[in-house]
């Protein structure tokens, strides 16, 4: 059975997408999927080949027909997301404003004179591409366009059925930051989480609330503490506390320039010989895959 | 001079420096003698109250209309599943379920049902709390863990502030949490970061402000002399660098602590406070 593993953070900008890189590097034979959908970066150290694209839709969304409209103003009234117009300058006397349009239908469904055209949108694409590593599913949003958790979940499955097809061990997946929409639909019915996070007061709250997220949807969670040495004291109080909360430290990877380094060289870290963070990161994979195969036994 | 001015912090990319910008330019603005707010709603993961340390005097809960089917009175018609584009509301063997953490809250359901027999509550999705935090007003939003939809939420807390400069502290990415948050804003500072990662996250939200049709500008942090590719980017799109922070190790260990530069570490009040001029300035207030 492929086991899929989804980095999440909470905070942005602790190293998700650079630890990922490196797992898969280190996985070997791995699919890998980038669920950050709205800022995706894996592809820039991956270097994906893409081998087909395809047009996501996340739902529906309205267009007024102006030679229908009476400029009743009945939409107006009705749209509860100010994504119906007032305008005084043109012929047309509503729009819609693509942007604040969530989608519901209600204005195309009331409107007296059928001038509300209601249609799929395109929202993004996603891509199944090969890298050195293996197959890769990603993705990228429209610009301002919503739906991020269905465009994640899209690319879930998709990856999902590669890694099965082929008979792959691993699916690695990259997530996006925060606690909403997009997190919960990377994490729900994942094998396990690994968080990443930095010990800085703000990792350390954000922390807490991602392994609440996690927690209420009772998934095992793990932990990697970035940039520890930073500041040592403060790791040692995330770890005791992720502890308590039920989420285990599988590794400490030391502040290491050569990440940066990695990135402008289109490497995952692990690449990059003889440097501490590669160093520190291997000790955590071999640490994380103990922990999986240990739990696997167990249930 | 319109009273009021609206500048956010976006960007991209996660951990670039959004709340050290936007909570040092709320710092500035305050000593500068400026009525300021300042607006966290990155409510997924609000930061703003760590460094500004606020004294919280309000709280409410911001919530949105979901449907109650009175089931008497239901005759079973399936209009209301028909019309929900987000299978919040389904209609199963003349019997109405409701998933009230898939609704948007549009209403549909309940002016389509013809018998009368949808009605709406508020239901809870966060907070939003407000204080001070010395001569700054302060105001942020909280989701609640397992919550998906922020919006309702940051356009709750983009409808606080005051009247004179307002300072929104946004979400990462370029997605709908982000739009609410700076829509309608007067100007847009976008944090970057001369990474590989950070400068591929810029264009996407460059992109975006683009799209939305707000004047910006960019913040380059952890700015290394040697290192010009968030200046070639810019240079390139034509978008003006408004202040470029050094890579400072200062900066990283006082913010691990939550202090801000602006006031932990000697040399950035100069620099926050001539991002406050150039950015009031580009503004145009």
């Amino acid at each position: 059975m492929v086991k899929e593993i989804t980095v999440i953070s909470g905070k942005g900008g602790t190293g998700k997408t650079s630890l990922a890189a490196s797992l898969v590097s280190l996985a070997e034979n791995t699919a890998v999927a980038d669920c950050d959908v709205d800022a995706a970066d894996l592809h820039l150290v991956l270097n994906p080949r893409v081998e087909q694209v395809n047009d996501f839709s996340g739902g529906k969304s309205s267009a007024i027909i102006p030679d229908k409209c009476t400029g009743c103003g009945k939409c107006h009234e009705l749209c509860r997301f100010g994504a119906v117009v007032k305008n005084t300058d043109q012929k047309t006397v509503f729009t819609i404003d693509p942007i604040a349009c969530e989608g519901c239908g209600v204005c195309s469904y009331f409107c007296p004179e059928k001038a509300i055209e209601f249609k799929q949108a395109v929202n993004g694409q996603w891509f199944i591409s090969s890298t050195r590593y293996g197959p890769m599913v990603h993705a990228k949003l429209g610009i301002a366009q919503e739906n991020s958790g269905k465009l994640v979940s899209l690319v879930r499955s998709q990856v999902k059925i590669i890694a099965e097809e082929k008979g792959l061990p691993y699916i690695i997946v990259d997530g996006p930051p925060g606690i909403g929409c997009p997190v919960i639909a990377s994490v729900t019915g994942t094998d396990c989480v690994l968080i990443v996070t930095e010990p800085t007061l703000s990792g350390q709250h954000d922390l807490e609330r991602v392994v609440e997220l996690i927690n209420f949807f009772k998934i095992p969670a793990y932990l990697c503490i970035n940039k520890f040495d930073i500041n040592p004291e403060m790791s040692d109080i995330i770890e005791k506390k992720a502890m308590a909360a039920g989420v285990k430290v599988v590794g400490r990877v030391h502040y290491d320039r050569n990440v940066t380094g990695a990135q402008v060289k289109k490497l995952p870290v692990v690449e990059m010989p003889n440097t501490p963070a590669a160093a520190d990161v291997r000790t955590m994979w071999s640490n994380l895959l103990q922990e999986i195969t240990a739990a696997t036994k167990v249930s | 001079m319109s009273p009021k001015l609206t500048i956010a912090v976006a960007s991209g990319k996660g951990g670039t420096g959004k709340t050290t910008v936007s909570a040092s330019l709320s710092c500035a603005a305050a000593d500068a003698g400026y009525k300021v707010a300042y607006l966290d709603c990155d409510v997924e993961e609000p930061n703003g109250h760590l460094f500004l340390k606020p004294e919280i005097d309000c709280r409410h809960l911001v919530g949105i209309p979901v449907p109650v089917v009175d089931q008497k009175k239901c005759v079973a018609c399936g209009a209301c599943g028909q019309i929900c584009q987000y299978s919040a509301i389904v209609c199963i063997n003349k019997n109405i379920l409701t998933f009230d953490k898939m609704c948007h809250g549009c209403g549909g359901c309940a002016l389509v049902c013809p018998a009368g027999a949808i009605t709406e509550k508020s239901r809870s999705i966060g907070s939003i709390e407000g204080g001070s935090a010395g001569r700054i007003s302060f105001y942020h939003g909280n989701l609640f863990v397992g919550e998906a939809f922020s919006p309702p939420l940051i356009r709750a807390v983009r409808s606080t502030g005051c009247n004179g400069l307002n300072i929104v502290d946004a979400p990462p990415g370029t997605s709908c949490p982000v739009i609410s948050a700076i829509k309608g804003a007067d100007y847009v500072l976008l944090v970057t970061e001369p990474t590989p990662f950070g400068i591929n996250d810029l264009d996407i939200a460059a992109g975006m402000v683009k799209e939305l049709g707000i004047p910006h500008a960019v913040v380059v942090n952890r700015h290394d002399p040697d290192n010009t590719l968030a200046r070639d980017f810019c240079r390139d799109r034509g978008i003006k660098i408004l202040a470029e922070i050094p890579d400072d190790r200062r900066i990283a260990e006082a913010y691990s602590r939550g202090a801000l530069p602006y006031s932990a570490v000697p040399g950035y009040r100069e620099l926050f406070k001539e991002l406050l001029i150039s950015a009031v300035k580009e503004a145009k207030w």
